[in-house]
């Protein structure tokens, strides 16, 4: 069991109610009055918790192992995904995962990050961390859904671009940035949604969308708390102080216009009801391409462009 | 957790070391040798002795590139706010007037119009004295109006980077400057119009990422350090010595990153032949 330090007050409820089941069960116990009393403490306890979330808090639940992740959003929310492999060029990078699918019978191209849950699947996954070849496979299967009008929808889900040798001499800085302007130029409608973690470059090589979301408790940055901490404070481990003063949350991303909007939670966080939050993005993914599928490819490209043009705040002196 | 935490490359060093007070004697620190600084600055700042590159201001990288009394700055009085509210061990607002007090400069990045060898062209130019010149809301905004101006006057642009990256005190801000930047110059070459991208040192992180890496023509400057990841960043990674010249202007040129390396006494006239090849006449 995998439990955050912000869900140990209710964990330590729940596992009393265990407690009081069992010996119920054995008919040690004659009245359920109590447990009920503990389970209705536990719920307003969760949910006192969830309306108070800090910065470090949604981190923990951004980087939760058991969060829903790409793989688990294809095996719930879409039918007849066939994955695509390889950039043609080098190889398959399994950090990103990418193919044709159907969401409640629309087509789309889906791709996204996908990390491990299990050692072994994150040494195969690297972290959810990718290479060069990784960001190129996912510019082979956009141009590929562009080729045939399908819609793109990619799931951002990466601590980022993996600073390694290989990434470095293979151009980790070229594949991000074709991927930039590329993504500027696609006819098809494109959205993409933060799911966990999305790490600077690593993250962004995949959000170029004419809808950019994230899920509710996620986290979208320019750089690592502890890479943040670690360079301004000389202390990776004030990563917490660093999480605060970066904004890397929803709500704060919504207010500085980089999303355009969020998708809730359950109580609890998405890894606590996984389906439901799936579900629920899910029905966000196709609200918004029911938006955009009226547009035209010029529109889509002028409205992605104008979108990503006013991103920046600045003071002008005329 | 904490095993695979990603650092961010480190803002190289902004203390003046490598710049020149007028009027003095200046020791290389490639190899050793003193050099008197008027003669330094008539080489373009490259050593007499050695070719080592030292860094140049934006200004000195203008006078370099640009024809004698062609330079028109544009895009100037785009000013910084702090749209986080950021503080670390210094509140952003202080660091800004700390590097605008040291530089003189309004931002890390100076833009204007100009002719090189009589062909018009749009131009930026980072200054690495100015936090790093990192990239923040300012520098994506003024290097995207530098594209949208070459694309109304039909110009070539030519962008010089020096930069550590992404300036993290405007958070998420900072990172879309690659996106705005970037489909900005999808525009470009929408339009045909080419894009000299020139690498100097150092060009790492995310205007590596972006831009910089974009070009019709990518150029790095000898010796100049180029990379995504910082060097320290990739050591802790790996857990072993990197390779000599790992991320060094020849290395790129050996792994296919970059169209050339050029010795800055040659930038000027390289660049304007390829723009002259590049360009249809009239």
């Amino acid at each position: 069991m995998y439990v955050l330090e912000l869900e140990k007050p209710v964990a330590a409820l729940r596992s009393k109610i265990e407690e009081l089941r069992a010996l119920m069960d054995a008919g040690n116990l004659e009245s359920g009055s109590e447990i009920a009393k503990l389970e209705a403490k536990a719920k307003q306890l969760e949910e006192e918790i969830f309306k108070n979330l800090d910065n470090w808090d949604k981190t923990q639940l951004a980087r939760h192992p058991f969060r829903p992740c790409t793989l688990d959003f294809v095996q719930h929310c879409t039918k007849d995904f066939q994955e695509l492999h390889g950039d043609r060029h080098f190889r398959d990078d399994p950090s990103i995962v990418g193919g044709f699918c159907r969401i409640d019978g629309t087509r789309f191209m889906l791709i996204g990050h996908q990390r491990g849950r299990t050692t072994t699947e994150n040494v195969h996954r690297n972290f959810g961390m990718p290479h060069p070849e990784g960001y190129r496979k996912a510019l082979r299967l956009m141009k590929l859904a562009e080729k045939f009008g399908v819609p793109i929808l990619t799931l951002i889900d990466t601590k980022g671009a993996y600073p390694g040798l290989g990434a470095e001499e293979r151009g980790q800085s070229e594949a991000i940035a074709v991927n930039l302007r590329e993504m500027a130029g696609l006819t098809v409608p494109v959205i993409c949604v933060v799911i966990g973690e999305g790490g600077s470059g690593g993250a962004l090589a995949l959000g170029v969308g004419n809808r950019v979301l994230m899920l509710e408790h996620s986290i979208y940055s320019v750089i690592s708390p502890e890479g943040c901490a670690s360079i301004l404070f000389g202390d990776s481990s004030r990563a917490q102080e660093a999480a605060r003063s970066l904004k890397y949350v929803a709500k704060d991303l919504l207010k500085l216009k980089v999303i355009d909007g969020f998708v809730p939670e359950p109580v609890g966080g998405a890894h606590a009801k996984p389906e439901e939050a799936l579900d629920s993005l899910k029905k966000a993914v196709l609200k918004h391409l029911g938006q955009l599928e009226k547009l035209s490819a010029e529109q889509l490209i002028q409205g992605r462009y104008e979108k990503f043009r006013q991103m920046g705040v600045f003071a002008e002196s005329v | 957790m904490s095993w695979f935490k990603r650092i961010a490359p480190k803002l190289l060093s902004t203390e003046p070391k490598k710049n020149i007070p007028a009027g003095i004697w200046i020791k290389c620190p490639e190899c050793g040798e003193t050099l008197y600084s008027k003669d330094l600055d008539k080489n373009l700042k490259v050593c007499l002795n050695c070719s080592y590159h030292f860094r140049l201001t934006a200004e000195e990288r203008i006078a370099s590139l640009v024809d004698d009394g062609t330079w028109t700055e544009l895009f100037s009085g785009i000013l910084p706010k702090d749209p986080l509210q950021f503080t670390d061990s210094k509140k952003y607002k202080d660091r800004l007037k700390a590097a605008t007090t040291k530089t003189k400069l309004e931002e890390a990045i100076t833009c204007g119009e100009g002719r090189m060898m009589g062909q018009r062209v749009a131009m930026s130019v980072f200054n690495f004295r100015f936090m790093g010149g990192s990239m923040g809301s300012v520098v994506g905004e003024k290097i995207t109006r530098t594209i949208e101006y070459a694309l109304a006057e039909k110009l070539p642009v030519i962008i010089v980077s020096s930069s550590g990256g992404a300036r993290m005190q405007e958070g998420a801000l900072s990172l879309m400057q690659m996106a705005k930047t970037s489909a900005a110059l999808y525009q470009l070459a929408q339009a045909k119009l080419p894009y000299v991208s020139l690498m100097t040192d150092p060009t790492t992180g995310g205007v590596s990422a972006s831009f910089a890496m974009l070009g019709d023509i990518n150029i790095a400057e000898k010796g100049a350090l180029i990379g995504f990841a910082g060097p320290r960043v990739i050591q802790q990674t790996i857990g072993q010595q990197l390779p000599a010249g790992f991320q060094r202007a020849e290395f790129l040129l050996e792994h296919g990153a970059v169209d050339l390396v050029l010795d800055r006494r040659e930038l000027k006239g390289q660049i304007a032949n390829l723009l002259g090849i590049m360009l249809p006449r009239g």
